[in-house]
């Protein structure tokens, strides 16, 4: 059993490169509405990511800023789902979105569940923003479910939308997606875009000293 | 589809203009209303209205000059001064 900490941390690293990649739809959405609503779950996704970071720092007595971008890239614990770089592939970044939503909520359920006082009181904080995003990611799912291409995302997809989750809780995705269980794609390993986006992601933060007040 | 969007601001408050969005159907209107207008607390309500729904009404004749029907048709200046002279006369008056 793993301790909680480095589970809040693969919930915390999901959560901020995924809310980094939906940002790199900011400004090329396919409309602006679109644009809006997205960026802002985005941002939403960081955001959490920020309250578990904070949790897990002050646990490990570091800080979040540490945690989200002083780390190398091989020690981040995100699944291989979120690191993809899906722009600008409308179909599949909503095959992605509708995906992830279904296994955060089944995660966040279990972390209610968990007996952890504050930790169920800010998995209900963030299950009730994560509301909207299934909301969003339900409707385009509507629109888009009888596309070939979408479907075809979402198939490619799923392997790695299991290793989401934990296996006790794969059953439940499956069930809820109406899937079959398949062997998942574990977080264990990482994909090369994971790399790229660290670069980035981290540029600013590694131009300066260690230390650095902002 | 456009739709209007229309927000209260603090509970008791008339609901007021906020802007349009266009959006694909009913559910998608009602996201894209929360996140443009409602997702800084600067809303406690919203009304999002189909613009089709809406009854335009724009003419308003008044081919006879009935200012007795408008406000500036009665000039309440002048009434308060007639008043106010004939109250001051009175008010002499009875000194």
């Amino acid at each position: 059993m793993r301790h909680l900490h480095e589970r809040l941390l693969e919930i915390a690293d999901d959560e901020l490169v995924l809310g980094w990649r939906n940002s790199e739809w900011t400004g090329i959405a396919p409309f602006l509405e679109e644009d809006v609503a997205f960026s802002s779950i985005a941002q939403n996704e960081i955001g959490h990511a920020r309250a578990l970071y904070q949790l897990v720092a002050r646990e490990l007595g570091t800080t979040a800023d540490e945690l989200a971008l002083d780390r190398q890239p091989g020690e981040y614990r995100c699944a291989p789902l979120v690191e993809l770089r899906l722009v600008d592939d409308w179909a599949k970044t909503i095959a992605r979105h509708w995906l992830y939503e279904a296994a955060d909520w089944i995660r966040l359920a279990a972390l209610r569940r968990g007996g952890d006082e504050d930790l169920a009181g800010l998995a209900a904080k963030i299950d009730r923003e994560e509301a909207y995003h299934r909301m969003h990611a339900d409707m385009w799912f509507a629109r888009l479910r009888d596309e070939a291409r979408f479907q075809e995302a979402v198939d490619e997809l799923w392997p790695s939308a299991l290793g989401v989750v934990d296996p006790e809780l794969r059953a439940e995705l499956a069930a809820l997606v109406g899937r079959p269980e398949v062997p998942a794609v574990e977080r264990d390993a990482h994909t090369d875009a994971l790399r790229e986006l660290w670069d980035e992601m981290t540029m600013v933060r590694r131009s300066e000293p260690a230390g650095a007040q902002w | 589809m456009v739709y209007e969007v229309f927000r209260q601001e603090r509970k008791g408050q008339p609901y007021a203009h906020a802007g349009a969005i266009a959006a694909p159907d009913q559910a998608f209107a009602e996201a894209y209303a929360r996140e443009q207008y409602g997702r800084r607390g600067e809303s406690v309500g919203l009304w999002v209205v189909p613009r089709q729904a809406i009854l335009e009404v724009h003419d308003f004749v008044d081919e006879l000059e009935r200012n007795y029907h408008r406000v500036d048709g009665y000039s309440l200046r002048d009434k308060l001064k007639e008043a106010r002279e004939r109250a001051r006369t009175a008010a002499a008056r009875d000194r």
